[in-house]
């Protein structure tokens, strides 16, 4: 009797040693995000350009790399949904289970989530300089969507796993046709879709190496796919650089400014989930 | 019973790897009446429903062998169109699943698939079917709600509506009462009785008292044979094998 007590006591503790352990460090993140940011974050951090060379920059914003990142994450995010939603349903809902090539693809892809970013952004700088494509927005989105794919695909393919067999009876009983029962389970999946959509946004938003070669750096907003464009981390990456403390500072600031960007989605999309459920 | 029956089975082996699940079965299904499955648990009983409309396609090593004819055409043959085949049948499964959607859109999904009647038909036929279950009253100010919200017996009841609306000959019903309270139960059991006189029926049961209320056919399966069909009072009271004598005495489960 004993001893389950003191199993029982060392198992809580264990599990709240873990969750303060973790609580602590992402306070601890936040925290020193904010102190050290907060003092550069001014009106103008969000709303101007950077004022003369980029990452000596002491004055002007970071809009560039705002949008820039932006751009580049939600494009990626978009056109990895156009392709990984029809990977998805085609590995789970046309093909069978045991079907060779839906495993051999299922585990193509957990290796491709573990393979690292820059490998990536390596392989679509290949990509662009055999197509003659310069470091551009467009570059920087085929890196990021080559990216986040893998993490949409497992995503879905989870998703899509746990939704009872009862539905494809269902559906299939009433004479639909595989295209008709997929279009069910898009609607059965839809908090699905959208948790893909979040973990492929935020890894795309917070990535570098995937767009250091193939999105380039730019002062300017870009207005067209082929211009270069700045984005977030790799601001912060060159401002963290600079020898000048003020614009380290201002490394954190943008930090900060992520950060913020995401907290945003993060919580549209959750409300709109919670809305959706009642 | 009619020159061409419904369903009739000829021959009909079906193996999922190893294992033979069901053995020369050989049966034609009466016309517009009630035919129980009966059997013990895992007795190959939901298998030869499932064989009925290919459900068993998509099972991982599956091997079917002989005929199915649903009208005289063997859904198994090189030409058989399968969505057709199993708009004929409705499957009313063992737990209810609500399709996510509105209440009105599951009734409207079969209509909707299989052609596209106007609002106005479609208005019709889902009062017409959510009528038929005797559903309409319960849910025709909230048709637009989702369908999850209804009770558990709610949702069996529009199962079978949703499947009626794709207008098919025959009713499957895989235990379809096993997840439903008593009274819930009941008003399935009533509304099938009902629905014996324009549909043929099939359920697979493991409820005697059930399939004594409700069929008019009993077959009994054990390890994958047909052991004996007849008609229910004959089976249950008065059969002839003594296999299917232990088992409705309740020897064998």
């Amino acid at each position: 009797m004993r001893r389950r007590k003191l199993e029982e006591w060392i198992a809580k503790a264990l599990m709240l040693f873990s969750t303060a352990f973790v609580g602590i460090c992402l306070f601890l993140i936040i925290g020193t995000v904010v102190v050290k940011g907060l003092p550069y974050l001014d009106w103008d951090m969000v709303t101007k350009i950077p004022d003369g060379g980029y990452y000596f920059g002491r004055s002007g914003g970071m809009l560039n790399a705002i949008i820039g990142s932006l751009y580049v994450a939600g494009g990626a995010t978009v056109l990895g949904m156009c392709i990984s939603i029809p990977v998805a349903l085609y590995l789970n809902v046309y093909l069978k289970k045991s079907n060779a090539f839906a495993r051999f693809a299922k585990l193509a892809f957990d290796v491709l989530f573990g393979v690292p970013s820059i490998v990536y952004g390596a392989f679509a700088f290949s990509l662009m300089v055999y197509l003659g494509v310069r470091a551009s927005l467009l570059g920087g989105i085929i890196a990021v969507t080559l990216l986040v794919i893998p993490i949409m695909v497992r995503t879905l393919d989870e998703v899509i796993t746990n939704v009872p067999k009862d539905l494809k009876e269902a559906t299939l009983a009433m004479g639909a046709t595989r295209w008709e029962m997929a279009k069910v389970y898009l609607l059965q999946i839809k908090t699905g879709i959208l948790t893909a959509v979040l973990l492929a946004f935020g890894r795309g938003v917070g990535d570098v190496a995937a767009v250091m070669f193939t999105a380039g750096f730019s002062d300017n907003i870009p207005v067209s796919l082929h211009e270069p464009a700045a984005t977030l981390p790799l601001a912060i990456f060159f401002q963290l650089g600079s020898p000048i403390p003020e614009v380290q500072g201002r490394a954190y600031a943008s930090a900060l400014i992520l950060t913020v960007c995401i907290l945003i989605i993060v919580s549209v999309s959750t409300i709109l989930t919670n809305k959706k459920r009642k | 019973m009619t020159q061409t029956p419904h369903i009739g089975v000829k021959n009909l082996n079906v193996r999922i790897g190893d294992s033979h699940l069901l053995k020369d079965i050989n049966i034609n299904i009466p016309d517009k009446s009630v035919t129980s499955i009966i059997g013990p648990s895992g007795c190959g009983k939901t298998t030869l429903l499932k064989s009925f409309n290919r459900l068993l396609d998509d099972i991982p090593g599956v091997n079917i062998t002989g005929n199915v004819l649903v009208d005289g055409e063997d859904i198994y043959g090189k030409h058989a169109d399968v969505t057709q085949i199993r708009k004929k049948m409705g499957l009313l499964a063992q737990r209810p699943f609500p399709l996510p959607m509105s209440i009105y859109d599951n009734i409207a999904y079969g209509p909707r698939i299989h052609g596209a009647p106007s609002k106005k038909e479609l208005n019709a036929l889902v009062e017409h079917y959510l009528k038929a279950v005797g559903l309409w009253e319960e849910v025709k100010g909230r048709l637009h709600g989702s369908a999850s919200s209804l009770s558990i017996g709610q949702q069996q009841r529009l199962c079978l509506a949703r499947g009626l609306a794709v207008e098919p000959e025959i009713i499957l019903g895989d235990e379809s009462t096993s997840a439903l309270d008593p009274i819930s139960t009941k008003i399935i059991e009533d509304l099938i009785i009902q629905l014996k006189e324009k549909y043929t029926i099939v359920l697979v049961t493991h409820i005697l008292r059930q399939a004594r209320r409700v069929s008019d056919y009993i077959i009994f399966v054990y390890m994958g044979e047909i052991i004996e069909f007849g008609p229910t009072e004959e089976i249950l009271l008065n059969p002839k094998e003594k296999l299917t004598k232990e088992y409705v005495k309740g020897f064998i489960s």
